[in-house]
Order: structure tokens, then sequence, then C-alpha cells
């Protein structure tokens, strides 16, 4: 076993992809407020409108469409990647950087949700739901710095609940396809269809609600801004001059709705589509009937075997 | 009677959203009972505050579900529906 290196912390090279690390957590977010910038067309008063359409790439069915969303998204992405490089940059057994506390806590609080809420067996998730509890509470705060939040267009929330969704039927079959199915017309065949939508309300429930939750915080924020805009023209447009033109009222007040339509909204959802995706993937998985046919087949071999 | 074709029908898709919304009741009553339970169970048990709230919280998300679905469906009407109608009232129309 080789002898893990205490990393130099003041050394040029280590300080040097510090900060390579800490572009590449702010950058992807500057990248993106500039594309906004460049590509919002001039209106006036109180304007709500979904995604912006960056590019449209011509394709057989319909033109493929790249939306403020998904380059925001991958922005995101981007940024996380850079945060995880930056906590676990110069990890040793001792912790000689302070970020390496940080990144212990976040490792072990995710752990301890995925144990407490999955079981045993699951106990390698806490990296899948880390990594959607980040990236989700990540999409939903990045529109404090004035982004379209990705998590308030639907396709990227249905996107993930689809991706839950697929490995919610790959531990549904573990009990055999002909469990699955027989289960659908349980306790009387005239449920069938009632199951079959109850199958597929869990994606749907889980996208909208995410996604109505965020939306709904930007349509309400944006008209109390433009509320708040025509009130001071009407309360202040006595003042002489430009100071007739500022809408005071705005300052200051839309913020306190941003706390809790931006931060608290977005960081509660954020937890709510992981704990909804432990809850689902954990229920999924029919132990006894996954159990007994473990058996079979084992009993199966060994007397193939002799 | 062009104008008076997207006239009503945006008049019955602003009524429409606003009645829809009639489903934000629900949810209201619903956290409503929800948290007045919470607040008597930490009364009762003061020591089991923070699981109490963590759990009110998680369960008030999941009750508002079918509040936000109304909520898209009246969002819907109001930014997606008129020029979807419009341009099938106008292609009626040629």
């Amino acid at each position: 076993m080789s002898e893990i290196k205490t990393p130099d912390v003041k050394s040029r090279r280590f300080r040097m992809t510090d900060y390579a690390l800490i572009a590449m957590m702010i950058l992807p977010f500057v990248v993106c407020i500039l594309l906004k910038v460049l590509f919002t067309p001039a209106h006036e008063g109180v304007h709500i409108a979904g995604a912006l359409i960056y590019l449209e790439i011509p394709a057989p069915v319909q033109p493929l469409i790249i939306s403020e969303s998904q380059v925001n998204s991958w922005g995101v992405i981007i940024s996380i990647l850079g945060l995880c490089l930056y906590l676990t940059h110069g990890l040793t057994a001792k912790a000689v950087c302070k970020r390496q506390l940080a990144a212990e806590w976040i490792v072990e609080k995710c752990q301890k949700l995925v144990d407490e809420n999955m079981g045993d067996y699951f106990s390698t998730w806490a990296a899948f739901v880390a990594a959607i509890l980040g990236l989700s509470a990540l999409s939903s705060l990045s529109c404090l710095v004035g982004l379209f939040a990705p998590t308030g267009d639907v396709n990227v929330t249905a996107g993930w609940a689809i991706l839950v969704f697929v490995l919610i039927m790959h531990y549904k079959f573990r009990g055999g396809f002909w469990n699955y199915f027989s289960g659908l017309f349980k306790p009387i065949p005239f449920f069938a269809p009632i199951n079959l939508i109850g199958e597929f309300s869990t994606p749907v429930s889980m996208a909208f609600r995410h996604y109505g939750n965020v939306l709904s915080g930007a349509v309400v924020s944006s008209l109390m801004a433009a509320a708040l805009g025509g009130l001071s023209r009407t309360l202040l447009g006595w003042l002489p001059g430009i100071l007739g033109d500022i809408p005071f009222l705005r300052i200051g007040i839309p913020a306190v709705l941003s706390i809790y339509f931006d931060v608290f909204s977005g960081c509660m959802q954020a937890f709510i589509f992981a704990m909804l995706t432990m809850m689902n993937v954990a229920g999924a998985v029919p132990w006894e009937e996954w159990n007994a046919r473990k058996e079979k087949k084992r009993l199966r071999r060994s007397a193939a075997a002799g | 009677m062009v104008e008076l074709a997207l006239g009503i029908m945006l008049g019955l898709l602003g009524l429409g959203a606003g009645i829809g919304m009639i489903a934000g009741i629900g949810p209201g009553i619903g956290e409503g009972q929800a948290v007045a339970k919470a607040c008597e169970a930490i009364g009762r048990q003061p020591e089991s505050k923070s699981e109490v709230t963590s759990t009110l919280i998680m369960g008030c998300a999941i009750a508002e579900t079918t509040g936000l679905y109304a909520l898209i469906v009246a969002i819907l009407l109001i930014f997606v529906a008129p020029n979807m109608f419009a341009g099938i009232i106008m292609n009626a129309v040629k």
C-alpha cells in the first residue's frame, strides 16, 4: 500500500488548480447569463414567458430545440462537477483543508438519509440520490442570479421523472414479469385500468409537482414585480425628473417573496423529489417473490449440476 | 365576426382558468388540518418537534399536488391555449 502524500497546500500548483476549479464553478453561470442577455428580445412591462429558444436544429420529425433550460442545466451540471472536484481536492486522512470537513459532512448526511429511507440493500444509492438532490437544488437556486430556472421547464423535470420511472420498473420486474402483470389485476380484474393509470401517475405527479412549484413561484414573482412597478408610478410619480421614473417600491420587497419561492421552495422541492425517488424505488422491490425466484433458480442450477 | 369569436374564446379561457383554481380550496383545507394536528402533537410531546415538523412539511408538499395540477391547467389555459385556439379559429375562417 502506497502512502498517501500530504498535499502542499501552499504550493503554487495546488493554488492554481484551486483557482481553476473555482472558475469551473462560476464560469458556467456567467456564460449562461451572457447567452440570456444576448438572446432576450426587448420588451416592456410584465413579461411572462417560458424558456428562450437558442437554437433550432432541423431534424426529420420536428426541429430539435436547444433551449435556455437545457443550456442552463448543463451549466449547473458543470458547476456541480467543479464544486465536487474543489471539495475533494487535497483529500487526506488527517483533513488538512477545511473543505474536506464540508465534503465529509455532505457525504455522511446523504449516506444517512439513504440508509434511513431505503434500507441496507440500497446503501450504494447515496451517490444517485445526492446527485438528484444537488442538481435539483442548484437548478432551482440558479434563478437567484437571474437565470431561467431549468426546473421551471416541464421537460427537465419530466426527464428526471422518467429516469426514476425506469428505475422503479426495473425493480418491479425483479419478481418476474408474470408476477408484475398479474398484480395489475388485483384485487379484481375490473381494477386493471385504474392500476395501470396508477403506475404512470407516479412520474407524472413527480414531474408536475416540481415544475409547478418552481413555475408558480416565477409567475407570482413577476406579477408582483409588475404590480409594484405600477404602484410606485402612481404613488411616487410626482417626484421631479428621473426620480419619478425609478420604481422605488421594487427595491427590497420582491426579495422577501424570493426567499420563500426561490430559496425555500426550491430546496424543499429538491428534497421532496429525492425523498419520493427513494421511497418509490425502495418500495418497488417485491422481496418475497424475488427471493423465491432466486431460490428456484439456485435449485435448478444445482439440479442441473448433478 | 372573427373578433367576436376571438373575444368569446379569450373570455371563456380566462373564466375556465379562474374556475379551475377552485381546486386550491382542497389543499388549503387539507394542509390546514395537517398543521392543526401537528401543533396538537407538538403540544403533547414537545420533544418530538423536529420529527413532526419534517414529516409535516413533507406531507404538505405532497398534499399540494392537486392544487398544483389545477395551477398548471390554469397556466396552460392563460398562456398556451389562446395561441392554439386562435390558430384553430383562423384556419376555420379561411
